[in-house]
């Protein structure tokens, strides 16, 4: 569902396909519930491998990311510093995995592409952006670690599941039509770059 | 103090520094980010700044790293020869960086490649990367710190430019990379370019580059022009933080150089994203330091 609380426009979880219909790019949203950390060897094990995930992430958040953890006692786990990871990576993954998992929100970094786009259209789902490198920020937001899944991949790979208390700001990078932030920004900074190109060389001939 | 006891004093100092690095940002980055916010006009810029000052206050606030990603460690070592622990300094800065991973924590950044497992101790072999450049008739030890973590490693490249190319050449490769991988490497980027002969010469001078400090200048005019043209350049693309848009996309652009061979211009870039942990630190033949990077530290 979708909550507005403090002025800010809060998803929490479980979320609908219809709860993010009129959400656009460049809007700023946070998010409470269930969030869970999966990156490059869960999405792997997820698409080619057609392993079932062990955390159902169905109609909740994925976050692209390996946080670093402090062991508590009776296996619980403390989140010290949590943010995201380049989303570019699980690109050639993500349109499977949508579909699989039926995954609503997907948290990360950096744009992701075409792949993406498609399983957020077809599916109902959006990719986010947590402004990155801001862990302290992330991790104040996330209130306990309910379960630690797949942890023979290690701290950083390990599906940490989360629950989370206004998680954001996120910045929506792919709308549920598909629109692509990252994709258009990148034409105007290419034309702009061409043009700085041509006025840089002309002042760089130092062999002559 | 023996020569023991000398190796535990530096390995706990160098444990301490590499943690404090991965939780406070140095004073040269931290007054450029200043800068670069208070330009900013627009909404999403605005709000992405705030949160990267309010993470930086609340990281030394709960004593955490301020990023997750603390990176593999990499270690730029100028040593005097007559330095007394130069024979255990590779090993020591290891067991620093063992140390560190635990107490401070730091996240486990070594897989063992082909084995491809998580090492769970964040060294490996060849990790943490250790750099040397001997000094002849000297007794100090220079150590630059650095984490590289994976976002901004991911932009580096190098290659070797026909002498036809020119320097016409490097300005594509470098603004090339801006925007297809800088934008996701979070901007504003400190930018590292080395200008030399081959793939390796270039790539080590582009990492050294990221060493110097934010707002300093090549020695040489026509480089330091460059450094200028470069910086004006990519600002002028927009990247703006996280490269979402915005006025500005670098902190700086740092250019080193040699001569290079008739027939070939070797170029790399490497870059260092908004949260550039880099640490400066010297120490003299009785292990008193100096730090250069952040004021206000004691080890």
């Amino acid at each position: 569902m979708v909550k507005y609380e403090n002025g800010k426009k809060i998803l929490v979880t479980p979320i609908s396909a219809e709860d993010l219909a009129d959400i656009k790019i460049g809007d700023i949203l946070y998010l409470s519930g269930s969030l869970t950390t999966c990156r490059d060897v869960a999405h792997r094990r997820v698409v080619e491998e057609g392993r079932e995930i062990p955390v159902d992430v169905r109609n909740n958040a994925i976050l692209h990311a390996g946080p670093i953890i402090r062991p508590l006692e009776n296996d619980k786990f403390e989140m010290v510093s949590v943010g995201p990871t380049t989303s570019m990576r699980m690109e050639k993954f993500e349109y499977e995995f949508v579909k699989t998992t039926g995954v609503r929100v997907i948290v990360g970094k950096g744009g992701m592409k075409e792949n993406t786009a498609a399983a957020c259209k077809d599916f109902g789902c959006i990719h986010v952006v947590i402004p990155a490198g801001n862990a302290v920020v992330a991790a104040v937001a996330v209130e306990e670690i309910e379960r630690a899944e797949w942890r023979d991949l290690g701290m950083p790979e390990t599906l940490w599941n989360c629950r989370v208390k206004e998680f954001g700001p996120l910045i929506v990078s792919i709308d549920s039509q598909g629109r692509n932030y990252f994709e258009e920004k990148k034409i105007e900074y290419n034309k702009r770059k061409d043009e700085q190109i041509e006025k840089i060389c002309k002042e760089v001939k130092f062999i002559k | 103090m023996t020569h023991e006891e000398q190796v535990k004093r530096m390995t706990d100092m160098m444990a301490k520094f590499v943690g404090f690095t991965g939780k406070k940002l140095p004073d040269d980055v931290i007054a450029k980010l200043t800068e670069l916010r208070s330009k900013e006009t627009e909404a999403m810029p605005k709000v992405i700044y705030d949160t990267m000052f309010r993470n930086q206050e609340l990281a030394v606030k709960l004593d955490r790293p301020s990023c997750q990603d603390t990176g593999v460690l990499q270690f730029w070592v100028k040593c005097g020869t007559g330095f007394p622990l130069i024979d255990d300094l590779e090993a020591l800065l290891k067991e620093a960086v063992v140390k560190a991973t635990f107490e401070t924590p730091l996240r486990h950044n070594s897989v063992e490649t082909f084995d491809e497992y998580n090492t769970g101790r964040n060294v490996g072999k060849g990790t943490p990367t250790v750099w040397w450049d001997i000094v002849p008739h000297s007794d100090k030890c220079e150590i630059y710190t650095y984490m590289a973590g994976g976002g901004c490693t991911l932009p580096g490249c190098a290659t070797v430019l026909m002498p036809g190319e020119g320097y016409e050449g490097v300005t594509k490769f470098v603004m090339d990379r801006m925007t297809s991988y800088g934008l996701n490497a979070c901007p504003p980027l400190l930018v590292g370019v080395g200008v030399a002969t081959s793939v390796e010469t270039a790539a080590l001078l582009s990492k050294k580059a990221l060493m110097r400090p934010i707002g300093s200048h090549n020695e040489n005019e026509r480089a330091a022009k460059m450094e200028k043209l470069l910086e004006d350049g990519i600002n002028a693309i927009g990247l703006g933080p996280q490269g979402m848009g915005g006025k500005y996309s670098v902190m700086g652009v740092n250019i080193e150089n040699t001569a290079r061979h008739p027939s070939a211009i070797g170029v790399a870039v490497n870059v260092g994203c908004w949260s550039h942990r880099r640490g400066h630190i010297i120490f003299d033949k009785d292990l008193n330091y100096e730090i250069t990077t952040h004021t206000g530290v004691e080890l």
